[in-house]
């Protein structure tokens, strides 16, 4: 069969590229993950010892693994909702009959996604700034005192999710937009003609058309959320007292500060699997309320 | 409430999120314009007293950012260049060729969506010091010369193409090689140009890879660099603005250019679950 052949010859470099440095690095993580690659190692293979689960059981006990957890979670449950509510909200009115030029309005909401992140939260982390920064000069405007954002513990994580919020909302908003367009105009005409309000509306019909959407979006989002690491990197270094440690950023320390590659790949994993128990938990959450 | 009161409560809303949404990117260019220390006074000044580009002159004068631009262009491009060839092959493939596999293989790929990327990062890391990649060029380009997200788009887009018209092609006697410069290429345009901006716009914007792999100064990209300035040079804010201006600017602009296929790019993206 000639396109049999021709077939395997158009997907083999791709094929062959994604299985070199994707798949086999996965595997070989797995591997490592059940190692203690170090420094030694990485001078000469001959120190490489086997260590079973050891990596893992130490990071479950580990006090720097938990927080840098705690820290992620914190970021995801806190950031993605207000993300979610933001794209939501700069969707509905995007996409309101009565909006006059939408596709520039679009255009700025989406500007921020573009805009390569370092470069983006050097100019937040100088916003924030506590006695220059534009943030705390407005706070200022309504009495509240300068606020240290980035290097008190309390404000450093909240910052960076204001931060996040503002950076990523015009991509969720682009899929909302598509999705409310394709909503048929003869369900708000019935709703209106019984008489619904726009809360109603928008409870009665946006939300329940939005539903797969909102599925998908916020799978996506939760996944992105907990690869939280470029923020921190370059707005707090971790800081203050770890309060915007993440658990990549702990890989990456692990990995290429300390050079303690099974332990920092045991990190990866465990993100991995915690990211898919989520997925899984989410698809079935909603899933299951569909059958009721 | 009446229309016009509705009207103007959205337009109000839009005008503020516009304005939240584009006034960091503007003072970042007001700032990068201010002569050094300007910026650090309050209340924050909007826009410079004395306007001056010294700091874009410093940067390449002084911090070597002609390098690091460079760099970064000819990353993207490279990357663009190999992700254009080798994912719109294996795309069209995946839609209109049959091969042994193919249903497994692709199925086996999208399940692979879900492992983030950083997951391979520690062993590619080894794998590509084996290979003598780290600190090289061949070490950003390699591991994204092909993509399963790449792969995808362009096979949704092929499905469309008729098997007639490659039916017509080979019944007149071209190879498959030549039905795919010919016939399917011109066809996959807009799609191309969707992966071309994505590719170039994510390569440009990466940070976590190339901060592992690049580790001699004179290989940074924009990004790596201008973390690293940050670091080095805390107290700076004009000059770290200017530098921040010239890595957005890029990118900024050839989305406004292409914005459509770009945006066609999310939304097929987001419908891969």
């Amino acid at each position: 069969m000639r396109t049999g052949l021709a077939g395997w010859l158009f997907a083999a470099p791709a094929l062959l590229i994604i299985s070199v440095f994707f798949f086999l690095p996965v595997l070989a993580a797995l591997a490592v993950s059940l190692t203690d690659f170090d420094l030694y190692a990485l001078a000469d293979l001959h120190n490489l010892r086997f260590v079973g689960l050891e990596n893992y059981a130490h990071l479950l006990h580990s006090r720097e693994f938990w927080n840098a957890l705690a820290n992620t979670s914190c970021f995801v449950v806190a950031g993605v909702p207000l993300s979610l509510a933001a794209s939501l909200f700069a969707a509905l009115l995007v996409n309101s009959r009565l909006t006059r030029l939408p596709a520039l309005f679009r255009t700025a909401f989406f500007a921020p996604v573009v805009a390569t992140l370092v470069a983006v939260a050097l100019v937040w982390r100088y916003l924030l700034h506590t006695r220059y920064g534009l943030i705390n000069w407005a706070l200022a405007g309504i009495g509240v005192h300068p606020i240290d954002w980035l290097g008190s513990p309390h404000w450093a994580m909240p910052a960076i999710i204001l931060f996040a919020v503002w950076k990523n909302f015009g991509y969720n908003m682009i899929i909302f937009v598509a999705a409310l367009q394709s909503i048929p105009a003869d369900l708000y005409e019935a709703a209106r003609l019984d008489g619904a309000g726009v809360w109603q509306e928008f409870t009665r019909v946006t939300l329940p058309m939005l539903r797969p959407t909102l599925l998908l979006v916020t799978i996506l989002t939760v996944a992105g959320y907990f690869q939280l690491f470029a923020e921190p990197y370059v707005m707090t270094e971790g800081g203050p007292l770890q309060s915007t440690m993440s658990v990549l950023y702990l890989m990456y320390d692990e990995g290429f500060k300390w050079w303690n590659l099974g332990s920092a790949s045991a990190i990866a994993f465990l993100l991995f699997l915690m990211v898919l128990g989520i997925t899984l938990l989410e698809v079935r959450l909603v899933g299951r309320r569909d059958e009721r | 409430m009446s229309a016009r009161a509705a009207r103007i409560l959205i337009h109000g809303a839009l005008i503020l999120l516009a304005a939240l949404s584009l006034l960091p990117l503007l003072w970042m260019v007001a700032v990068s314009l201010m002569p050094g220390g300007e910026a650090s006074t309050f209340p924050p000044p909007f826009l410079p007293r004395h306007p001056t580009v010294a700091n874009y002159h410093l940067l390449f004068a002084r911090q070597g950012v002609g390098r690091y631009l460079a760099n970064s262009l000819w990353l993207a491009s490279l990357t663009t260049l190999f992700s254009l060839m080798f994912n719109s092959l294996a795309g069209f493939a995946f839609a209109k060729l049959r091969f042994a596999g193919r249903e497994a293989l692709f199925r086996t790929l999208l399940a692979a969506l879900v492992i983030p990327s950083q997951v391979a990062m520690l062993p590619l890391f080894l794998m590509m010091k084996w290979l003598g990649f780290v600190n090289s060029y061949a070490g950003v380009v390699l591991p994204a010369a092909a993509s399963i997200f790449g792969v995808f788009l362009v096979r949704q887009y092929a499905l469309s193409i008729p098997d007639e018209l490659l039916e017509a092609a080979r019944i007149d006697g071209a190879g498959e090689a030549r039905i795919f410069l010919r016939i399917v290429l011109p066809v996959l345009r807009p799609i191309l140009v969707t992966l071309a901006v994505l590719t170039f716009l994510g390569s440009w914007n990466d940070f976590m890879w190339p901060l592992i792999v690049l580790t001699d100064q004179s290989m940074y990209t924009l990004p790596v660099a201008l973390a690293s300035l940050s670091r080095e040079h805390v107290q700076d804010n004009e000059l770290k603005m200017a530098g921040a201006v010239l890595t957005v600017l890029p990118v900024l602009a050839l989305f406004l250019a292409l914005q459509r296929y770009y945006l066609r790019g999310i939304l097929m993206g987001s419908v891969k679950g």
